[in-house]
């Protein structure tokens, strides 16, 4: 057969997609079949770039956590390969009310987000400064020991509501659980340029080496409107036109380093018992 | 046709650009130029949104039922959207965090579903894709010279590089907050169509009424 006759045979009995094509476009017919075979061809193409991107778009989730991690406990190094420099850490899921790691939660597959919405590992706030709602019992933290195995500094997830989004970031602690050495956020929405200063370096850097508790064992730090002292040991200059962002800040480091937060986890590590 | 493919892809650029004659589109220009970066990759995901959609669009035109032909235009653009998303976040992770929600709001630009109402319904696919990539390119245009006016007294820097060093990094420049918030896009929109009509006269409204002078008596 060849492809003349083939066409001429296909002109006679058309196809039922040749015929629907054909229809005129305002029949109800016509209607249900454009609206079902663009949802079709829609869904497809939409599932196949969701499915095909994953791996990367995980990947770089992934990476930035990491590389937040390791810029927030100072061992960042852009000549570093990211993966191998954040082998020094370890990870351990931490049940916060006794500070203690757990060992039934594996740190590689426990998903704090996840698990802040599970009513089996989470618990709705009474007492909510940092606006969360709900706060998972455990936490993902990272441990990076010194050479010699012992603990030499702790990277917490923190996160509490800003101005207009759920800031989340990470509070490095020094091994004495009293002091802090970074705080860094790795996903927020604050408005850039005045709560998007979080970000800023000469900013963060005023968290480094101030103190966590006071003589009575409570939090102390405070973001201060006028710029503290140099030596200052509890307060931080607040963000300058940012007053919520600035308060979210505050409430989200003070809940989390608080009684509801990491305070018996660092208790422990004081203690030498982490 | 009347209009030549060049006229298709340059006159959106000034003499018909859809913020600042049609006065479309204004609610991303608002959000997402506070710098030039975010601005600029903005615009290219609004490039080829517009484009593609008004391609896709034009395709089927005849085959479209006009009583859902919105909802057709909606599914194409959307799925559009969703495309350039997924790939931001692949490959340009930084980036679409910034922009955040305001790629999924391509969907509702009103340019996107201008283009395809008003033109890719009527005119085939290569003209509807230039009409197209024509009306993106007006739009990104506005869209970086917003942000390139936010981004420079706002933050004082382009691209992100230092220009003006500010006072919180050492310098003497006392950054504008308020380029930094979205009012001042509407400003610096107001001023844009300010200049263009002052060129073009000829884009200027006739007024809709005037006020009669009555002789006194």
């Amino acid at each position: 057969m060849t492809d003349h006759s083939a066409t001429d045979a296909g002109a006679e009995r058309k196809g039922p997609i040749r015929r629907f094509l054909d229809m005129p476009p305002d029949t109800p017919a016509k209607t249900v079949f454009v609206a079902v075979a663009l949802c079709l061809v829609a869904s497809m193409v939409v599932s196949a770039a969701a499915v095909s991107l994953r791996p990367l778009q995980q990947e770089n989730a992934l990476r930035n956590r990491q590389v937040n991690i390791l810029q927030v406990a100072g061992q960042y190094d852009p000549a570093r390969d990211v993966a191998e420099a954040f082998a020094a850490f370890e990870p351990a899921v931490v049940e916060l009310e006794t500070g203690q790691i757990s060992e039934a939660l594996d740190p590689f597959t426990f998903d704090d987000r996840a698990a802040a919405d599970d009513p089996e590992l989470s618990v709705a706030l009474e007492n909510d400064p940092a606006s969360i709602g709900r706060k998972a019992r455990f936490a993902t933290v990272y441990l990076l020991r010194d050479a010699a195995g012992a603990v030499e500094r702790v990277v917490l997830p923190v996160h509490g509501y800003g101005l207009w989004s759920t800031l989340y970031g990470y509070v490095a602690v020094e091994a004495s659980g009293n002091e802090i050495y970074g705080l860094q956020f790795y996903q927020h929405a604050e408005t850039p340029g005045l709560g998007g200063e979080v970000d800023n370096p000469r900013w963060r850097a005023q968290w480094n080496g101030l103190s966590i508790y006071n003589e009575a064992g409570d939090v102390a730090i405070t973001l201060a409107r006028t710029p503290p002292p140099a030596g200052e040991e509890y307060r931080v200059d607040t963000l300058s036109g940012a007053t919520l962002t600035a308060r979210g800040v505050e409430n989200l480091v003070r809940f989390w380093l608080g009684e509801n937060g990491f305070e018996p986890f660092l208790a422990n590590l004081r203690a030498g018992e982490i | 046709m009347a209009q030549t493919r060049r006229s298709l892809l340059v006159d959106p650029l000034v003499d018909n650009n859809p913020i600042t004659l049609q006065v479309l589109g204004i609610c991303s220009a608002l959000a997402v130029t506070t710098s030039l970066k975010v601005s600029f990759v903005m615009a290219l995901a609004v490039i080829f949104v517009i484009s593609f959609s008004s391609m896709f669009i034009s395709m089927l035109r005849h085959q479209i039922p006009s009583s859902i032909r919105i909802i057709v235009q909606m599914v194409i653009i959307a799925s559009l959207v969703i495309l350039v998303d997924q790939v931001l976040r692949a490959y340009a992770f930084e980036i679409s965090q910034t922009l955040s929600v305001f790629v999924g709001l391509i969907i509702t630009n009103c340019i996107v579903m201008g283009r395809a109402e008003a033109f890719a319904m009527k005119n085939p696919p290569v003209a509807s894709f230039l009409d197209g990539m024509g009306n993106g390119l007006g739009y990104g245009l506005i869209l970086m010279l917003v942000g390139f006016v936010r981004e420079l007294f706002g933050a004082g820097s382009l691209f992100g590089i230092p220009v003006l060093p500010t006072v919180s990094n050492g310098g003497w420049y006392v950054p504008n907050g308020m380029m930094l918030l979205p009012p001042s896009a509407f400003f610096v929109i107001g001023l844009l169509i300010w200049a263009f009509r002052t060129w073009k006269p000829k884009q200027v409204e006739a007024r809709e009424f005037r006020i009669q002078r009555v002789e006194a008596h």
